[in-house]
């Protein structure tokens, strides 16, 4: 596991969370909602290429919300945000036709249905991981097997499969991309069309 | 990319940010990571709550791979190695047959003027650098007392678990005295661990001697080369030669993860209540004997007891200082 610098909140007070009380609120409440979130976003929005930069934009608007006040209800809250912003982005773009977002009214809606629980989400993390694996390129994939499951470092898995140092990190770095986007958001089909 | 809206495009676009956040966590979990590198990443972070959130995701990601492990079909495995389950524990460790004896344990020596005592606490992780080049990793939970002087160099491992990278000098050896032995080092880097009446030496490179601590104690003695494991108690010693791979197993606690490799639930639990406050009870039999494979931070009990609760569907209780697994 890669190491968390420690960052410094400056004028953080008692009410507000820090740093990583932050990312373990992030990791815990609204990464594993990721793929409701997508589903959304993919639902609402037009504009395929978009998703991922919209997708970022709703993150730092819940990350600048929470370092207030956390939301009492994280998923309700995620998805009003992500409705705010395609409705701003709507009302102020004149260039995105308003056809775009599909039905505002019924975005409302998608807010109340209860999502998985968080065992149904640990065990579809297992089945996740699984597709996550089998989309990654064939080197790619068994970089990260030798360097995950195997835990051999770098310069064990570059002399094993007789590649640089370099291009066992390309992989790596490559493949904790792909993984991630698949755990939480299942956007593989989005990536091949951008 | 498209970019139909240039003024909105303030942030690198989303996945710009995901593949520098990508090659941030790879260069952050080489062995060459350093103050310097840490610095560079804390600047990166603090440019941008992007670039925050986006590191936070992708390393959140990259944490859950940990039940990767558990995903190669453990039947056949076990399937197998069948009749042999319950030794999992000690051929990971070191493929050895050990021989509980409970002994004398750690032998008594009047403390020196010149002695200096070391210790870790529970989930503890230190390195001191000793003035003569050699340098000493105490694990979670751990205590020595170095005698470093230019007459000698001893170190008595009282409790725990210490790497040590000698800088060897025939006139003064390395002497560590754990368990009722002395290991003597012959210009090497050897891990130590000594707890329960069981004595744990590996040899990285190099070549040590390992002898009874006193000259009472039955003799047993060994040469250990690189790659080799000796387990003793107070009166007996087997060794294993060669296992290389379990080694660096040994030492993942260096890197701050615990690797298992067909290892029983019921060791992967000690193994994590050597690194945690909150301990983990396995209450049922059969599933102590539960094989699991994977890396896991030697810190991170959840990622564990997630691990284990998907994989195999047993009941996590978390009462406080105890964390309950059940079927």
């Amino acid at each position: 596991m890669a190491e968390r610098p420690e960052i410094n909140e400056s004028g953080a007070s008692g009410a507000c969370m820090s740093a990583s009380d932050l990312e373990a609120w992030f990791l815990r409440e609204i990464f594993p909602l990721e793929s409701i979130l997508m589903h959304f976003l993919q639902q609402s929005w037009r504009n395929k290429s978009e998703i991922e930069d919209l997708r970022q934009e709703v993150y730092v608007r819940v990350y600048e919300a929470a370092r207030k006040e956390v939301p009492a209800q994280p998923k309700a809250f995620l998805l009003r945000t992500a409705r705010n912003l395609l409705i701003n982005r709507v009302r102020r773009e004149h260039v995105v036709p308003i056809e775009a977002v599909a039905d505002l009214d019924a975005l409302g809606a998608a807010i109340e249905v209860p999502g998985p629980d968080r065992n149904v989400i640990a065990r579809d993390l297992l089945r996740r991981l699984q597709t996550a694996l089998d989309r990654l390129p064939p080197r790619c994939r068994e970089v990260v097997v030798l360097r995950r499951i195997e835990g051999l470092s770098r310069p064990e898995i570059a002399a094993r499969m007789g590649i640089s140092q370099d291009t066992v990190s390309e992989h790596l770095a490559n493949g904790i991309a792909v993984l991630a986007n698949t755990l939480y958001g299942d956007i593989a089909v989005l990536g091949e069309r951008a | 990319m498209s970019d139909a809206n240039p003024q909105q495009k303030v942030e690198a676009s989303a996945r710009e940010i995901n593949a520098q956040a990508a090659s941030w966590i790879e260069r952050s979990d080489r062995e060459d990571w350093d103050d310097a590198g840490k610095a560079a990443l804390n600047t990166w972070l603090e440019e941008s709550p992007a670039h925050r959130i986006a590191y936070w995701r992708l390393n959140g990601a990259w944490g859950h791979t940990d039940l990767l492990g558990a995903l190669r079909p453990p039947a056949r495995e076990q399937f197998a190695q069948s009749g042999r389950l319950s030794g999992n524990f000690f051929r990971m460790a070191a493929a050895l047959a050990v021989i509980v004896v409970l002994g004398a344990g750690v032998a008594f020596f009047l403390s020196a003027p010149e002695d200096r005592v070391y210790s870790t606490s529970v989930g503890g992780h230190e390195s001191i650098a000793f003035t003569d080049g050699s340098r000493i990793e105490l694990n979670t939970n751990t205590r020595l007392r170095a005698r470093m002087t230019t007459q000698e160099r001893v170190v008595w491992l009282e409790k725990g678990e210490a790497y040590f990278q000698v800088k060897h000098d025939t006139v003064h050896p390395f002497i560590v005295i754990a368990g009722g032995h002395r290991v003597t080092d012959l210009g090497t880097k050897f891990l130590v661990r000594s707890d329960s009446g069981r004595l744990q030496v590996a040899v990285v490179q190099g070549r040590v001697w390992v002898d009874a601590a006193d000259k009472q104690t039955p003799a047993q003695s060994a040469m250990l080369s690189a790659g080799d494991v000796a387990t003793a108690t107070a009166n007996t010693m087997s060794v294993a030669k060669g296992v290389q791979r379990a080694l660096s197993n040994e030492l993942s606690w260096r890197r701050g993860v615990l690797i298992f490799k067909h290892t029983t639930l019921a060791a992967a639990a000690a193994e994590f209540n050597r690194y945690n406050q909150t301990k983990l009870t396995i209450a049922d039999p059969a599933a102590e004997q539960l094989t699991i494979d994977g890396t896991f931070p030697t810190g991170d009990v959840h990622a564990f007891t997630d691990a284990v609760q998907t994989v195999f569907r047993l009941h996590v209780q978390n009462r406080g200082a105890e964390i309950l697994i059940s079927r």
